[in-house]
């Protein structure tokens, strides 16, 4: 389990500042979902978590160990956070064992059979198994998710950063991947998800933080920040995500 | 409902003056076969295809040349050409690489490379390595005329070779390093791993053409001076040629050329299909 500690943190891309000075924490244990209109610059923040992008000033602390730091060991502290992309980013030149088993192998140096084993393992729990075999191309966009967040987990990460998981996904295909994130949630893993379901943050998040312009607007349980939101930036997007065309 | 039903004009259209636009093609199609069988007949007719049969279709000078045309000259074109390839492969990704470099001079250094030996006739590399004994005395590359040959094909292959490699691996999604650095792999590890086995299949297609060019070029390795055992194709026809004082060797090693390249041009086409159809 872990922590995550982000602190004023701001990321600007030539002259546009996408993260005006951030500040947050995800408790060991949590699910925090972020929420917020597209370019409020929530996917950034979450690139940011496992240096995906640099940061332009502020830090962030994992597990206590201050990722901002230039002498810090990045490659080291990534294996630690599993990130799972919008569009999905299986190798699609490997098995979906290979897509598993390759980073073990060559990062975390584990034999083989256990690489096998934890490959196997993980895909049983993500309901792939028998795809084990198969090319990415091969599957549907929900299986290839799945697969992402299984090739993840076959890291035994900390903390599970997830960049908006169903916005690739056919709507029919929604389902079977938030109910993978909704067991792992169970199970007690650290997340921080950047989603559009609502459903699946007042369901399973213990925070939602709703994010406009560059800053967090509002942050709390997502029965007052989703169901009683006290701000009008907050109450504006949700009515046009929850009421499309109203 | 309107009950007005349009009169069509039933009378015939008038005929139109002169030919219609499908009359034109068919004469003028006309006038280009007939201007084929002409030409066909006129040449039939002067030629002497006597001496044209003697000097390019003679089998017994052919067949002197047998069985070295393909147990000496292609066996020692296929090693120059295969031996450039692999040096120009390994060279090419490296220079890819470079040029991809976040270290600026590794950049210039590459993209000087590829420039100039982009810019040279592959003929002047081979004179230039022929004369290193002159600058040099004593010095001699490993391998002889086989490490010369395979050095001359391989530093200008390289070049094509690593605007290529680059091109492949900006072609491969930016989503797949994100991936793989967000498992821990390091930068390197993860080019290694997932970047270029991508990159590579992605410019299969030209590099199947490089190679049909680079046999080509392999004729020039005649400019290093080479023994009997070291002859390729280009320069055993020519021998042949002066020896039986009859051109139909040279016919005869431009046949085995086409025995290679055609076929591999072939491959390429239906790889490039291939990766058409595909993603």
């Amino acid at each position: 389990m872990s922590t995550v500690k982000i602190s004023d943190l701001h990321k600007s891309f030539g002259k546009l500042e996408v993260l005006k000075g951030v500040d947050f924490t995800v408790e060991s244990g949590q699910v925090v979902c972020v929420i917020g209109p597209s370019g409020s610059g929530k996917s950034t923040l979450l690139r940011c978590v496992n240096l995906l992008e640099q940061p332009t000033s502020g830090t962030v602390v994992v597990d206590g160990v201050d990722l901002t730091d230039p002498d810090v060991d990045i490659d080291a502290a990534r294996r630690r956070i599993g990130m799972v992309f919008q569009q999905f980013n299986l190798f699609p030149h490997l098995t979906v064992r290979r897509n598993v088993t390759i980073a073990q192998e060559r990062v975390l140096k584990r034999r083989k059979d256990e690489c096998d084993r934890v490959a196997r393992e993980n895909l049983e729990k993500v309901g792939l198994l028998e795809k084990i075999d198969a090319y990415p191309p091969q599957l549907s966009g929900g299986q290839q998710q799945r697969v992402a967040i299984a090739r993840a987990l076959a890291m035994n990460p900390s903390l599970m950063l997830f960049d908006e998981p169903t916005s690739a996904l056919d709507p029919e295909l929604v389902g079977d991947v938030l109910s993978v994130m909704r067991q792992l949630a169970e199970d007690g893993m650290t997340m921080l998800v950047v989603t559009h379901e609502m459903g699946f943050a007042r369901e399973v998040a213990d925070r939602v933080v709703f994010m406009d312009g560059g800053v967090i607007v509002e942050d709390g349980p997502p029965e007052q920040v989703i169901a009683d939101p006290q701000h009008e930036r907050t109450r504006g997007f949700l009515s046009r995500v929850l009421h499309p065309g109203a | 409902m309107s009950a007005v039903t349009e009169q069509r004009d039933a009378s015939p259209p008038e005929p139109p003056k002169g030919l219609s636009p499908r009359q034109k093609q068919r004469v003028s199609r006309g006038v280009q076969y007939a201007v084929l069988l002409v030409v066909v007949v006129v040449l039939a007719a002067l030629a002497d295809w006597k001496a044209i049969g003697q000097s390019f279709f003679n089998l017994d000078v052919a067949r002197q040349g047998l069985p070295e045309l393909f147990t000496v000259a292609l066996r020692n074109t296929v090693i120059y050409t295969v031996s450039g390839f692999v040096l120009g492969f390994v060279v090419g990704l490296v220079l890819a690489l470079m040029r991809l470099s976040t270290v600026a001079p590794y950049r210039w250094v590459s993209a000087i490379y590829i420039e100039i030996f982009r810019g040279l006739p592959m003929l002047l590399i081979f004179l230039l390595i022929g004369s290193l004994p002159l600058a040099f005395p004593g010095f001699e590359l490993p391998g002889g005329v086989y490490g010369s040959a395979a050095l001359g094909l391989g530093v200008v292959s390289a070049a094509y070779m690593a605007e290529n490699f680059r091109a492949g691996i900006q072609a491969v999604p930016k989503g797949q390093m994100e991936a793989a650095r967000s498992l821990g792999m390091p930068h390197m590890r993860a080019m290694v791993s997932i970047v270029i086995p991508q990159a590579i299949r992605i410019v299969l297609p030209p590099l199947t053409n490089q190679l049909v060019s680079l046999l080509k070029d392999s004729s020039l390795v005649l400019m290093l001076g080479v023994t009997a055992a070291q002859v390729e194709l280009a320069k055993f026809g020519n021998d042949q040629a002066s020896t039986h004082a009859n051109p139909t060797p040279i016919l005869a090693t431009g046949l085995t050329y086409l025995l290679i390249t055609i076929p591999l041009g072939y491959v390429a086409r239906r790889l490039e299909a291939r990766q058409g159809a595909g993603r």
